[in-house]
């Protein structure tokens, strides 16, 4: 490491105001304080804080990891379903991983070059440093979106979510809503038909020349999707090539979905490297979890042919769609959450109540996580304002009473 | 008003630097309504300039002799009046308008420019500059009205006007039109973008 350490010393001052370069020396801070911890906090002689390494820097690349199980199975999941719409019956484990592996690394690629892209060129206009906050948003984004969404409608909804949700409100650590999210409302709504339905959520074609080719038209809606539209009572999901899909199947997630979303098991292997580090916090998870069954419960008990989805048991909720997901990635943001941690109960709870209640009684959005999370971060100082008053007014009391007690 | 504005300052400050949409922040509701096509944004900003401009004109005249105390009154009276002379017009003349911009027309009644204008500029004002004033902002207003729909028809339909403008050859090569553009939070962030610009350049309207 040291030679490493030597080069970028040495090429340092060129990035200084005044030297050659000093129009990149943001981009020069960026890369610097990502491979090394930043110098520049306080001077040990004014040092009244405690530092320890565990920056933002460190604890957005500890939730990159967390998501890597989902990533990686996200990339097996692509190329199985590919197989299987192929009618394949053997399914080779490293084909699958490099088929998947194609699919999705030109998507991470364009969110990351359109995504760091404007976020350097803002830092640069601001003369601020880089903020890492998109090293996370950037995975996230092709993760939470269906595997044949079009590379320039990624590259759009980034640059739309990145400029309007994220720099306009001040950059990394302003903003109103999760970033990721936005991204994917804004496909959700500018183009529908990319996003939702039968055809997107299974890669179709071979990628570069590689794997099989796909018998034309094939389709096959998200579980949640056929649930939706099911008449009258739903009948078992099935999958690609026309069985029933099992629960067993759900849990591990060999299920049409977008990219990161459908394994609840590595979903649950993400939490748990969250709640260990302490990064992702347990009441959100916790209460959204508590929210969605209670919703999902009274849901069940009222169930009516009207709304296919009310026939979902109350934990198979978590089986299906990206509600999992978004509790333990989306709902943790500590940027959009609520802060207090009464507050955060309150949060994650009814983005619990609310996804269920859009998944259930509207038809029309099979997966109501995404706009429960978005609505709930909208929400969020709210809810932390009224903890907090709350808080005020009933130690105003108590200092009231206690004063009446004294003579 | 305080400082004597020239003629020349009260017909073309509206234009940008005292723009009714982007500056004094009124009628946004109908620029989110009308702004889906270009088509209806011209006939909506044409209609705003007439009704503007006659009623700042009639308000004007008769300012002297309007009790203060029913003053609101007598102004809705006189936009309500010429409100239902223009849609009368449209219906007769451009009918085809006039049921895409519905009950927008009518609620030209409710726009607040009207009664901005009115409440600060015709009542304090003589006729002539009044006309300058009413046809300045409804110009202003047209023209954000227009920007939008022009960025919205354009990306949200991909045609001008009704006249296909993004080509064939751009669908067929995968090219979406954006749906997100024809719902009405897009109109918002257009208008953002316009007020974004508009910041930029003239630094003096930045608020603190």
């Amino acid at each position: 490491m040291k030679p490493l350490r030597n080069f970028l010393d040495r090429i340092k001052p060129t990035f200084q105001p005044g030297g050659r370069l000093s129009a990149f020396g943001s981009v020069y801070e960026g890369m610097e304080s990502f491979l090394y911890n930043p110098r520049t906090t306080s001077a040990p002689a004014c040092a009244v804080h405690v530092h320890d390494c565990m920056d933002s820097k460190r604890a957005m690349i500890i939730v990159v990891l967390a998501l890597m199980p989902c990533f990686f199975f996200g990339m097996y999941n692509t190329g199985y379903q590919h197989w299987l719409a192929c009618g394949a019956t053997t399914f080779p484990f490293f084909d699958l991983m490099i088929y998947g592996l194609l699919a999705i690394l030109p998507r991470v690629a364009v969110t990351y070059i359109v995504g760091l892209g404007i976020e350097f060129a803002v830092a640069q206009m601001r003369h601020e440093e880089i903020q890492e906050g998109f090293l996370v948003t950037g995975i996230l984004i092709p993760m939470i979106c269906p595997v044949e969404t079009p590379l320039w409608m990624l590259a759009v909804a980034t640059a739309f979510s990145v400029i309007f949700v994220k720099e306009v409100f001040g950059g990394t650590g302003y903003n109103i809503f999760n970033v990721a999210l936005v991204a994917r409302a804004f496909l959700f709504f500018a183009y529908p038909a990319h996003m939702s339905g039968d055809a997107v959520f299974v890669a179709s074609d071979p990628i570069f020349g590689f794997g099989p080719e796909a018998a034309d038209g094939f389709t096959c809606a998200t579980p949640l999707g056929q649930i939706a539209a099911s008449i009258g009572v739903p009948g078992a999901v099935t999958g690609i090539n026309g069985l029933a899909i099992s629960r067993w199947d759900a849990f591990i997630g060999l299920i049409p979905g977008s990219f990161g979303e459908t394994s609840l098991a590595c979903v649950i292997i993400g939490a748990i490297i969250l709640l260990l580090t302490g990064i992702g916090s347990w009441r959100i998870m916790l209460s959204v979890v508590a929210g969605t069954l209670l919703m999902g419960w009274i849901a069940n008990e009222f169930a009516v042919p009207t709304y296919p989805a009310s026939y979902i048991k109350p934990l198979d909720q978590f089986l299906y769609g990206g509600l999992a997901f978004a509790a333990v990635f989306m709902a943790t943001d500590p940027v959009t959450a609520s802060r207090t941690n009464t507050g955060k109960f309150i949060y994650g709870f009814l983005i619990g109540v609310v996804a269920v209640l859009i998944r259930t009684y509207n038809n029309g959005y099979p997966e109501g996580a995404m706009l429960a999370v978005l609505l709930m971060n909208a929400l969020a100082s709210l809810i932390d304002w009224v903890v907090v008053r709350s808080n005020i007014s009933r130690r105003k009391a108590r200092l009231k009473s206690s004063c009446a007690a004294k003579p | 008003m305080a400082e004597k504005l020239s003629y020349r300052d009260v017909f073309f400050n509206p234009f940008s630097k005292n723009n009714p949409v982007i500056v004094q922040i009124l009628g946004i509701c109908s620029v989110l309504a009308v702004t889906t096509k270009l088509e209806p944004a011209i006939v909506m900003g044409l209609s705003v300039i007439a009704v503007l401009a006659f009623s700042n004109v009639i308000i004007s005249l008769i300012r002297n002799t309007i009790p203060t105390s029913i003053r609101i009154i007598v102004q809705l009276v006189v936009v309500a009046g010429l409100v239902v002379i223009v849609s009368e017009l449209l219906k007769a003349y451009a009918y085809d308008v006039s049921v895409q911009l519905s009950v927008f027309i009518g609620l030209i009644i409710t726009n607040c420019i009207l009664m901005g204008r009115l409440e600060a500029f015709a009542m304090a004002n003589r006729p002539w500059p009044s006309f300058l004033d009413g046809v300045g902002n409804g110009i202003g207003y047209a023209l954000i009205l227009m920007t939008v729909a022009f960025f919205r028809e354009l990306l949200g339909s991909g045609t001008l006007l009704g006249f296909r403008v993004v080509p064939q050859s751009f669908y067929d090569a995968g090219y979406v039109n954006n749906g997100m553009m024809i719902l009405p939070p897009m109109a918002l962030i257009v208008v953002a973008c316009i007020i974004w610009v508009q910041r930029s350049i003239h630094k003096e309207l930045q608020e603190k």
